[in-house]
């Protein structure tokens, strides 16, 4: 600046110094940057030398430097993630000590579990089990008491960790077999078991012309599974028929199409996406929804 | 000054190739380490290119824009590895063409969406998702399960990836179709597929024809699935 201040020549006009760069007659003023402005830029560079000192900054060919305080945002999240733990550490070691029944009657302890439970149900079980645990058609209802494995907090508890016909290798499973699809009951039979299985689903009605020779074709093919009475069978898997809440809808086309081709629902296992404790929890949070047994 | 402004500034083929030069220099600088430096992709266990349904699932999820919607990088940051899991790692989208990262969080981020719900609700979720999620303000996709994949077209594609250095092997680009059908069909023979693609999930297809819907929900099934954190070789990735 100073070399073009020496070259240029004062202007007449305004009476200040032109920086000497001409463009066809056209001269430059010479108008300096505002002291603020100058120091302000002369700061950022300052800061921006500390900064590259101080954090990862400058590459090499197959490295970089990496800062003299030694940053990095994976040592970060997981140093956070480890004193989250260890501030719940207490509480949640705690809660995978007591025996599940006996959670509840520590009530500092029980309110921990149902909050955790809470959270993690609407991020990991809404989807399917609906908000309230109020299931919807092919995802049971939570929150009453008609349960197909069973509603003891031992069972829910079996339930999410291994999941439903789920990837894991000791998953809950079993299938119903496709008596239609496979050809093991004659259309005529599907019909005659399809009505039979009405009486159970609307005691009090008068009973469908197939009723009486379905309970025969029921009671050699269905109820080993189901129960002579349709009271269902938990280690099975096999729901209760006789009974208001259906997972598969309440009439008779949908009772037949599960006979001809049943659908089998899936429910992951959650053992690789929430810890212990969380299960823990999750199950207490089931439990208490309003069916536990 | 070594070079006087006016020589320069007077004349435009000069401007402009000491302009690119500069340029040029700045650009190096930042570029070339990123391919350079080992840590940018770091090596892990367990990435494989896509098969070739999930490759035809995201396609379908680049066309319809699910991007627009839900993000695909899990942050490395307290609140993000709570919620959905391990961070991120470069090398899971590695095979990405282009990477489907993002910010844009409409919905929740789907990187490791895989394994958390079953096929069923996928199915369901996708044809009509306040049928899962009441107040869910995600569109309607049902008419993706009219829709059939061309194994012709996948083959092309899944070439082409090879082509810019997705490491197919012959034997994965001879059976495309086959693995193709076999991924959209339950009751397909699943050895051959999961020797090609492990942890690949075959999906409820009718084993009749493949439509775009269960490539999609091939695709989201394998999302966050192929690294295995517990995996004594990805160690100094735990958390
Ligand atoms: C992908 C959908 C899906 C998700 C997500 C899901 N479930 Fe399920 N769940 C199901 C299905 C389907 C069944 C019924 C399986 C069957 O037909 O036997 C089920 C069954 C259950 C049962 C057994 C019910 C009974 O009557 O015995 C429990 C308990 C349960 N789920 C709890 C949970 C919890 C807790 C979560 C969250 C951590 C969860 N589920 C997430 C689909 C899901
Ligand atoms: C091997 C055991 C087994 C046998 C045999 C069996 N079922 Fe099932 N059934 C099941 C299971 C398990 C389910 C639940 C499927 C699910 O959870 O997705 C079921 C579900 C049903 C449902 C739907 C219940 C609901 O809540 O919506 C009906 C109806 C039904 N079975 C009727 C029959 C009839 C009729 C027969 C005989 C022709 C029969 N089942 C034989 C195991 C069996
Ligand atoms: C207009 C924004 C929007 C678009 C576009 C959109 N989604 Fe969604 N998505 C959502 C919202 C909001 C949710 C949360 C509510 C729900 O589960 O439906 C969601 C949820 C999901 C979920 C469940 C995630 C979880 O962890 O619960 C999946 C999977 C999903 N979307 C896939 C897709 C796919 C695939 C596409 C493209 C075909 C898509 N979405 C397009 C808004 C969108």
């Amino acid at each position: 600046m100073a070399e073009n201040n020496a070259a240029g020549e004062k202007d007449s006009v305004t009476g200040r110094h032109t920086t000497g760069h001409e463009w066809d007659g056209l001269k430059e003023l010479n108008t300096p940057l505002p002291k603020w402005w100058f120091w302000t830029f002369v700061a950022t560079v300052v800061w921006g030398i500390g900064y590259a000192i101080a954090y990862p900054s400058v590459p090499w060919i197959n490295t970089y430097f990496p800062g003299v305080l030694g940053y990095s945002q994976r040592n970060v999240v997981t140093a956070e993630v480890k004193a989250l733990e260890a501030q719940r550490a207490g509480v949640m070691q705690k809660l995978k000590a007591v025996p599940l029944e006996e959670v509840k009657k520590d009530e500092a302890l029980y309110v921990v579990a149902m909050t955790a439970g809470r959270v993690t149900f609407a991020e990991n079980c809404r989807a399917c089990h609906g908000a309230g645990g109020e299931g919807r058609p092919g995802y049971p209802a939570l929150a009453g008491d008609a349960w197909i494995w069973g509603g003891k907090l031992a069972d829910i508890q079996q339930s999410i960790v291994y999941g439903i016909r789920s990837a894991h290798p000791e998953t809950r499973m079993s299938q119903m077999p496709k008596f239609g699809a496979d050809g093991i009951l004659k259309a005529e039979e599907i019909d005659q078991v399809s009505d039979y299985v009405m009486v159970f689903y609307r005691p009090g009605a008068p009973a469908l012309p197939g009723a009486a020779k379905g309970e025969t074709v029921y009671a050699e093919n269905c109820a080993v599974c189901h129960g002579d009475k349709g009271e269902g069978k938990r280690e099975l898997g096999a729901p209760a028929l006789r009974s208001s809440v259906h997972l598969y809808g309440d009439t008779r086309a949908a009772v037949r199409a599960q006979i001809v081709n049943p659908k089998q629902g899936v429910m992951p296992a959650w053992n690789a996406r929430l810890d212990e404790a969380t299960i823990r929890a999750v199950t207490l949070y089931v439990h208490g929804l309003g069916g536990g047994e | 000054m070594f070079v006087k402004h006016e020589t320069i500034e007077k004349n435009a083929v000069l401007l402009a190739v000491l302009t690119t030069l500069t340029i040029a220099i700045g650009g190096i600088v930042e570029l070339v380490p990123l391919f350079t430096i080992e840590t940018t992709v770091e090596k892990v266990e367990g990435v494989r290119p896509y098969s070739p349904l999930e490759l035809a699932g995201r396609d379908i999820y680049v066309r319809e824009g699910c991007y627009t919607c839900h993000s695909q990088q899990i942050r490395a940051l307290k609140d993000e590895v709570e919620r959905y899991g391990h961070y991120s790692l470069a090398a899971e989208s590695m095979y990405d063409r282009p990477f489907q990262w993002g910010s844009k969080r409409n919905g929740p981020d789907l990187a490791r969406v895989g394994g958390k719900y079953s096929n069923d609700w996928h199915y369901a979720h996708l044809a009509n998702p306040q049928s899962m999620v009441p107040e869910s303000l995600m569109p309607r996709y049902a008419f993706l399960a009219n829709r059939e994949v061309d194994p012709a077209r996948v083959a092309r594609h899944l070439r082409a990836n090879k082509t810019v250095g997705t490491p197919y092997t012959e034997e994965q680009v001879a059976n495309v179709a086959a693995d193709l059908a076999a991924q959209a069909d339950v009751n397909a023979e699943p050895d051959a597929l999961a020797k090609r693609y492990p942890k690949a999930v075959q999906v409820q297809g009718d084993g009749r024809r493949v439509t775009e819907m269960d490539a999609l929900v091939a695709y989201l099934q394998v999302l966050g699935t192929m690294v295995d954190f517990t995996n004594p070789a990805n160690e100094k990735l735990q958390q």
